[in-house]
């Protein structure tokens, strides 16, 4: 088995008295496509947002690349309140920043598109190049990095016909059509050099076709950039299609893991997505 | 310092800081429901200032006061009509820029008809009597202020708590769009506010010139700054938290004026604005936010 | 419309030498043009001002109302260090000059950036604490900061460092070309800046700060770097200011020159450097010379007309940036730049803007 690449460990999210994710614990192994789903309101979003840094967990922690990048434990009023388990396991805080997590090698999109509005295609993918650039602000100002810049913008055009977006690139982000403003934001997320790429809910809002088209755009851009892709997904047909592994969470609570087939014939998924036959 | 001079000097502060919370609460409320730092605050007040120059002039102090009041609110809700409704759904930065410029304007409007050099306040005679209680004498002005404040506070919080203009009012300061959804007339509440925050703002001013005796145009602008910054440092958005927030600069203030700092008296109010910002950035109600006004 | 390169550039050289002969042309002629010479001074370090206040409130999106302490920061620390040790003791009449600072004279333009460095330390003390909040707290923070700079400036325990409120004067100053040099220096730097690899994630924070951050860059890392670079560049033009007006007080640098620089960004348009240049020389030139007659009375055909006395200037500019605020939000330039294209594309636009001004009136004459 491949070197794992992402691992959450136990974590507990509690929000006052309520546990929103309990206890979940998974694995991404590298060159994986992962998902998690779960009904309404099973706690999808939440574990997204403390593996993406957004949140701290109450406990349990985040690793990727075998490197600890998000670590806590129950403190203050929370250490009375909390109803979660391993409670003692873990004993450091460590936290880093969305910007830090990036840097590492983690890129992510949004749930509702967060693109730089006013800016050009161009430029939306061009900023994401800002990270890796070894100049100081004295060098950019008076052009020290002229041959970086250069290198940069080349890549950036390279990225944008990769992706297909080549031919709007001096366009104004938000005047493209949804459809293409969902590729130009994985785009943006691929010219962050990532190792592993998160999605969150890529094909919110799109029809059968947009959805097709954005299944065979992970696919494709997954093995050009050997990606390892972990998201959250609504779109059963998309999940099916991609996923070499799945995860399901329900109520907060891991219910079941396995390939796609696995899943489509566990008893507890049924369950949790269609509800329990009355007369058992 | 002697026990007798350091009560004279509690009851000056308590004087200032209590015009100074009727001030901090229109920012507050004003910011609670538009998420707008209102710079032309400041303004209204010395305008009020100006207004009661006249009336009293015209009317005499008795009829003067209602028409003062009267004319500050007119001119409070005039300005929300005229120069933060129409932008309301642009970038908040350009509504603050226009905040600035009724400020700007009213500077200078005030420059222009009045000249800026200080004109006298009219004397209230029943205000400026002495009293004496103990060892310790000050107009009744003073003695007046804080118990004036604390009435209007408890007014207001009531209106806020009970009544169906404040439970709206709680509503769009907890969400503008959904208020709106539920029937809300959001334009009327708003009004409301500036009606409250500016009716305050004049009695502010009558408490604050009596005891100044003059009024330049630019008598608003450091009163402005401070007040707001008595709305942040007892956590934005909270009636209460204003309130405190004004007692404790005007008491501080007063201290430092009797202690020989004068200079740094002003510049004391935003090293205490800094502090709190890095200490404790919600204010000290911060928490209280959730009954934010 | 595309214009060759070749074109553009000789355009640009054309403008650039009828800009160097009209200097040369108001220098030599000071005594008859010596408005144009003042307005032409005084606008471009209105301009380096403006344009560092672009920097933050239009490139980064941060709200910031401290330019003029920043201002007065630069003009002080210029002033101390240039005026002439001889001078000095006439200067310092009242309780003399420190004695630590009394000996040291500075060279013009190491004490210009002194004067830059000077205010962009002190940014970086406050900006520390204050940029990790709200956009809000920053306004209400600078505004703050830069009232207490103004109080300390005056302050009797300063008299042998800034002299109180007496002021200073007798500070050196500097011909018109190396005023106008200097500016175009600075707004030059801050218009690479803005075009570089830097300047491009500030525009990225101004648009969306957490998708900013998900790109890798550091916010409060580079709210800092554009806060502290903004100010130095308003030091700076507090230097040049002192340089131009040979004499400061604290009275100078009050609130309402922060709504001074304001009025120009709005109008020139937030985010857009050239529009902040072309606003400043407008507004400068309106004030202190075209719209002079505002404030001097008006006798029309034998009647006195009440309206135009002292102060009316300034309502006038007042109820403009309301007009601009409310009406025009875009300003002059919006966030768009000049470009000869963009010129000539508006030259060419003229006729067909004019013919349907005239339709328009006609379809509302009928």
């Amino acid at each position: 088995m491949s070197k794992t690449i992402l691992k959450a460990e136990d974590i507990t999210m509690q929000f006052g008295g309520v546990v929103a994710v309990n206890n979940f614990s998974m694995e991404v192994h590298e060159g994986e496509i992962v998902a998690l789903i779960g009904p309404n309101g099973a706690g999808k979003t939440t574990a997204f947002n403390v593996i993406t840094g957004v949140y701290a967990p109450t406990n349990g922690a985040v690793y990727f690349d075998e490197q600890m990048i998000i670590s806590n434990y129950p403190q203050g009023k929370m250490k009375k309140m909390y109803a979660g388990e391993n409670e003692g396991k873990y004993t450091k805080k460590i936290e880093k920043t969305p910007d830090q997590i990036t840097k590492l090698g983690v890129a992510r999109t949004f749930q509702n598109i967060r693109l730089f509005k006013s800016l050009t295609v161009f430029d939306n993918v061009l900023i994401a190049k800002h990270m890796r650039s070894k100049a100081n602000v004295f060098s950019a100002t008076f052009r020290l990095n002229a041959k970086e810049e250069k290198k940069n913008r080349e890549e950036t055009r390279k990225l944008l016909e990769i992706v297909g977006l080549l031919d709007v690139q001096n366009e104004i982000a938000s005047s493209l059509p949804y459809g293409k403003q969902r590729h130009l934001e994985i785009a943006r997320a691929l010219a962050t050099e990532p190792k592993l790429l998160l999605l969150d809910e890529p094909a919110a809002g799109m029809n059968p076709q947009e959805t097709d088209e954005l299944t065979a755009f992970i696919k494709r851009v997954k093995e050009q950039f050997g990606l390892t892709v972990f998201m959250i997904e609504h779109h059963m047909d998309l999940v099916m299609e991609i996923s070499d592994r799945i995860y399901v969470l329900d109520f907060g609570k891991p219910i079941a893991s396995g390939t796609p087939d696995e899943i489509q014939n566990n008893k507890r998924v049924i369950e949790a997505y269609l509800g329990v036959p009355e007369d058992e | 310092m002697s026990l007798n001079v350091f009560f004279q000097h509690c009851l000056t502060g308590i004087s200032l800081g209590g015009a100074y919370a009727l001030i901090a609460i229109g920012y507050t409320m004003v910011y609670g429901i538009l998420r707008l730092i209102n710079f032309a605050h400041g303004d209204i007040f010395m305008v009020a200032g100006y207004f009661m120059i006249f009336a009293t002039a015209t009317f005499g102090w008795m009829a003067g006061i209602p028409i003062m009041l009267a004319c500050t609110v007119a001119l409070g809700v005039m300005i929300e009509k005229m120069a933060y409704k129409p932008i309301r759904t642009a970038p908040r930065m350009s509504v603050m820029i226009s905040a600035i410029g009724v400020s700007y304007l009213l500077q200078n409007l005030t420059t222009y008809l009045f000249t800026a050099l200080p004109r006298p306040y009219p004397e209230i005679p029943i205000l400026k009597r002495i009293f004496q209680i103990g060892s310790v004498s000050a107009s009744l002005v003073t003695f007046l202020t804080p118990v004036l404040t604390i009435v209007l506070v408890v007014i207001l919080v009531y209106i806020t708590n009970h009544t169906k203009v404040g439970m709206a009012m709680r509503a769009v300061s907890r969400d503008f769009e959904t208020s709106r959804l539920m029937g809300i007339k959001i334009n009327n509440v708003i009004s409301i506010t500036f009606v409250i925050g500016s009716f305050l703002a004049g009695v502010g001013a009558l408490l604050y010139f009596t005891d100044r005796m003059s009024v330049t145009p630019f008598s608003g602008t450091l009163p402005g700054l401070k007040c707001f910054v008595a709305a942040v440092i007892g956590g934005i958005g909270s009636v209460p938290g204003a309130v405190v927030g004004g007692f404790v600069i005007g008491i501080c203030e007063t201290f430092l004026i009797a202690l020989g700092y004068s200079t740094f008296s002003d510049a004391f109010t935003f090293i205490l604005l800094i502090i709190m910002l890095l200490f404790r950035p919600t204010g000290l109600f911060g928490e209280k936010m959730i009954d934010k006004v | 419309m595309n214009m060759k390169k070749t074109t553009k550039t000789i355009c640009t050289l054309i403008a650039a030498a009828a800009f160097i002969v009209l200097l040369v042309f108001l220098e030599s002629n000071k005594n008859k043009y010596g408005m144009a010479v003042t307005v032409l001074q005084k606008g471009f370090i209105l301009a380096v001002v403006a344009v560092s206040m672009n920097l933050l409130n239009g490139f980064t999106g941060l709200f910031s109302l401290g330019q003029a302490g920043f201002m007065a920061l630069g003009a002080y620390t210029y002033a101390i260090f240039t005026i002439p040790v001889e001078s000095r003791a006439s200067v310092y009449y009242i309780s003399g000059m420190n004695p630590v600072l009394a000996g040291i004279e500075l060279p013009m333009l190491v004490a210009l950036v002194a004067a830059g460095l000077m205010a962009a330390a002190f940014a970086a003390v406050i900006g520390f604490p204050v940029l990790r909040l709200k956009s809000d707290y920053l306004a209400i923070a600078t505004l703050g900061f830069s009232e207490i700079i103004r109080a300390l400036i005056a302050s009797p325990q300063m008299d042998t460092i800034t002299n109180g409120s007496y002021g200073l004067k007798s500070i050196p100053a500097a011909s018109i070309y190396v005023v106008v040099g200097l500016c175009i220096i600075c707004i030059a730097i801050m218009a690479l800046l803005i075009n570089s690899s830097f300047g491009r994630a500030f525009k990225a924070i101004r648009e969306d700060e957490i998708a900013a951050e998900a790109m890798g860059i550091n916010l409060l890392k580079h709210k800092e770097l554009a806060f502290v670079i903004s100010s130095f560049f308003a030091g700076i033009g507090g230097g040049l200011l002192a340089m131009f007006m040979r004499s400061i007080d604290s009275s100078t640098f009050k609130i309402a020159m922060t709504y001074d620089i304001l009025l120009i960004v709005v109008i020139g348009g937030m985010g857009s450097i050239t529009g902040s240049v072309l606003s400043a020389l407008l507004v400068t030139a309106s004030k202190e010379w075209w719209l002079r007659f505002f404030d001097e009375p008006l006798t029309i055909a034998g009647v006195n007309i009440p309206l135009f006395r002292n102060g009316f200037r300034m309502v006038i500019f007042s109820i403009l940036l309301m007009v601009v605020v409310l009406f025009y939000r875009r300003g002059i330039m919006g966030t768009s730049e000049f470009s000869w294209e963009g010129l000539t594309g508006l030259i060419k636009s003229i006729p067909s803007r004019v013919t349907s001004l005239f339709h328009k009136k006609e379809g509302a004459a009928r």
